[in-house]
């Protein structure tokens, strides 16, 4: 069952997104190679050009690099960041992540907003990191984004689809592929966000924090791939837990 | 300006005051925390906790902490690497000046004490600097003793427009200053600032702190608020562990930091872990703070405040670094001297304490991998 993922104008298969940096850059290949993994994000921050331990360096040929804007905390500077990006050869994708709160690392939908059209007017294909409202998701889309990225719960708190509703409006009522990026712990919750409708998972720490980062990378991509699977072939009702009554609620209309 | 002032509040007439009730705040709490009363319950639910309240980080650096001291370390290892995956920042400090107006009595640098004293021209910070990039580091602390008049705002402005030449972050440990001044310094590329509090408890703070602006309390404690003010990206917090109880001081020290975010929400938070060690002023090594006390306060930081850096220093030995960087230490520095030059230039100028760990970059770096984690020699962007 054939079913691009496409984001600009770009053709993707894998619906694995990779994030970086929470393990060690040697194991980056394996895990690409095991995930099925087209595109991969990189915090630019953590690009050292011609020094030691550039991440970028580690990016295997033919994978479609996502530079994130991590550190911007508003639209020029997450602004400033895409540029770089751009310089260093990073191409025109860019992850958009702006963070006022040091704390939680929850997205500012505003200045994300704002970014987004200053980043679609130089050409960037901008994918913004918000949280999953749907107001601002619809901003985000007049504003040019390529796609919005949602988070499924806090960042690094592995605890999974907590905004599961919200999530679900998105998939909804946005023309856009639907990312979930922040939150995804475990390969079944991966799945269960496919099953749902969206467009693809966005995962780090799940896959850091394993035992086998490897494997784990496998794990996720299966899932993904069930959950897609699954989603296509249109999943039937699921019954709800609730009794039904012993006599027709209808049957006065016979009675009359 | 008289060397000794007897009055420890007694502010000089350049001293920017800020309208903020933040150390009273911290002191408050202080006052109430009493570590004897905490029982093994409280530490264990403290442990259960998603998010801990400053009553549970309480209870973490109490007495009753002490046997819980391996799943304060599993819990806090956990959160680091939520947080933080294995990777670890690299960075080296470089002291440009010692000349200091104040007289700590725990201090190498105290006025009062005979030593070579010396400041690096802005040509041989050039070289040091040159010397210490081609180590591939690219974060670097630069640090001065606290002279208003031998390291002047402008001196340290100069420092800090050749470190952005060659590093991508730039922190500064130097003397407490007005916000204006910190714009400055911003300005000429600096992101965050380190003040140690030293001791929390204002009595003690009087007594360890004889003469000089240093003396001045609450200019000090306030340094954190007005360098955020003053458009700093991150500031660092440390008590100075061994001046005084240091379970109350680590308290404070955490509760400042944490009140601090709360109210500047997009500040970088980070703690650093000093201990009192041996130098010309403290000859003798009967701090009661052990490894095993200094880990409990690092643990503690990190479980009550997952998101916060947390730097280990090289006033502690190779095997506590190595150990503690893969439960809650973030930041480590490589390549360390603690005098002024020493790198690519002849030492000029003596030591501010002893170093326990005196590997090169190359060498903490392999350090790390062994482990299974990862060195970052690059984690900013300038923008």
């Amino acid at each position: 069952m054939e079913d691009p993922l496409i984001i600009g104008n770009k053709r993707f298969n894998s619906r694995f997104i990779l994030g970086s940096g929470k393990f060690s850059l040697e194991m980056t290949d394996a895990v690409i190679r095991n995930g099925g993994v087209e595109i991969a994000t990189l915090a630019i921050r953590r690009a050292n050009k011609g020094g030691e331990e550039d991440i970028l360096d580690y990016m295997p040929e033919g994978i479609t690099l996502l530079p994130n804007t991590s550190g911007a905390r508003n639209a020029e500077e997450a602004l400033r960041i895409a540029r770089l990006a751009r310089e260093l050869g990073c191409g025109d994708m860019i992850k958009v992540e702006i963070i006022k709160d040091s704390k939680y690392l929850l997205p500012d939908n505003c200045e994300t907003i704002r970014a987004i059209k200053m980043l679609s007017d130089e050409g960037f294909v901008a994918m913004p990191y918000m949280m999953p409202d749907l107001s601002a998701a619809r901003a985000m889309a007049d504003a040019g984004a390529a796609a919005i990225m949602p988070l499924g719960a806090p960042i690094g708190s592995n605890k999974g689809l907590l905004t599961k509703e919200f999530i679900k409006i998105l998939v909804e009522e946005i023309n856009l592929p639907v990312i979930v990026d922040a939150g995804i712990g475990r390969p079944s919750q991966a799945c269960e966000a496919m099953e749902l409708g969206c467009a693809a998972v966005m995962a780090n720490t799940a896959i850091a924090t394993a035992k086998d980062v490897p494997a784990m990378a496998t794990a996720f991509r299966m899932a993904i791939e069930a959950g897609i699977l699954a989603y296509l072939s249109g999943p039937g009702r699921v019954l709800e837990d609730r009794g039904e009554a012993s006599s027709p609620l209808t049957g006065f209309l016979g009675r009359l | 300006m008289p060397l000794i002032k007897v009055d420890a509040e007694e502010y000089y007439d350049n001293m920017e005051r800020l309208p903020t009730d933040l150390m009273d705040q911290v002191l408050a709490l202080t006052k109430e925390f009493d570590p004897a009363k905490y029982t093994s319950s409280d530490v264990v639910r403290a442990l259960e906790k998603d998010h801990l309240l400053p009553e549970d980080f309480a209870a973490l650096l109490s007495p009753a902490a002490d046997p819980y001291l391996e799943k304060m370390a599993e819990r806090a290892r956990d959160e680091t690497r939520r947080h933080f995956g294995n990777s670890v920042c690299m960075f080296t400090p470089i002291y440009t000046s010692n000349y200091c107006t104040n007289q700590c009595v725990y201090c190498g640098f105290n006025c009062k004490n005979q030593i070579h004293r010396a400041k690096l021209s802005i040509e041989e910070v050039d070289t040091e600097m040159k010397a210490i990039a081609s180590t591939g580091l690219t974060e670097i602390l630069i640090l001065t003793g606290e002279s208003r008049t031998m390291s002047d705002i402008e001196y340290i402005g100069e420092c800090i427009k050749v470190a952005a030449k060659y590093f991508s972050s730039i922190g500064m440990e130097v003397y407490p200053m007005n916000s204006d001044e910190y714009r400055y310094l911003r300005d000429c590329g600096a992101d965050y600032v380190t003040v140690f509090q030293e001791t929390y408890d204002p009595k003690r703070y009087a007594e360890l702190h004889l003469g000089g602006p240093k003396r001045i309390f609450s200019y000090r404690f306030n340094a954190q608020e007005r360098a955020l003010r003053g458009g700093m990206r991150g500031v660092a917090f440390g008590a100075l562990l061994g001046l005084g109880d240091f379970r109350k001081d680590a308290f404070s020290c955490g509760m400042h930091a944490y009140l601090l975010q709360r109210k500047y929400p997009h500040a970088e938070i980070s703690f650093s872990l000093p201990r009192l060690r041996p130098c010309i002023s403290n000859e003798k090594d009967d701090n009661p703070v052990h490894e095993r006390q200094l880990l409990q306060v690092a643990l503690a930081y990190r479980i009550f405040m997952p998101f916060a850096g947390e730097t280990i220093s090289t006033r502690e030995c190779k095997d506590f670094r190595d150990n503690i960087v893969g439960l809650c230490a973030t930041k480590i520095s490589a390549g360390v001297c603690v005098g002024i030059g020493g790198r690519a230039e002849e030492e000029k100028g003596d030591e501010q304490f002893d170093i326990s760990d005196p590997r090169s970059v190359e060498e903490v770096r392999k350090a790390l991998v062994d482990k299974g984690l990862q060195p970052v020699f690059n984690d900013y962007v300038r923008v």
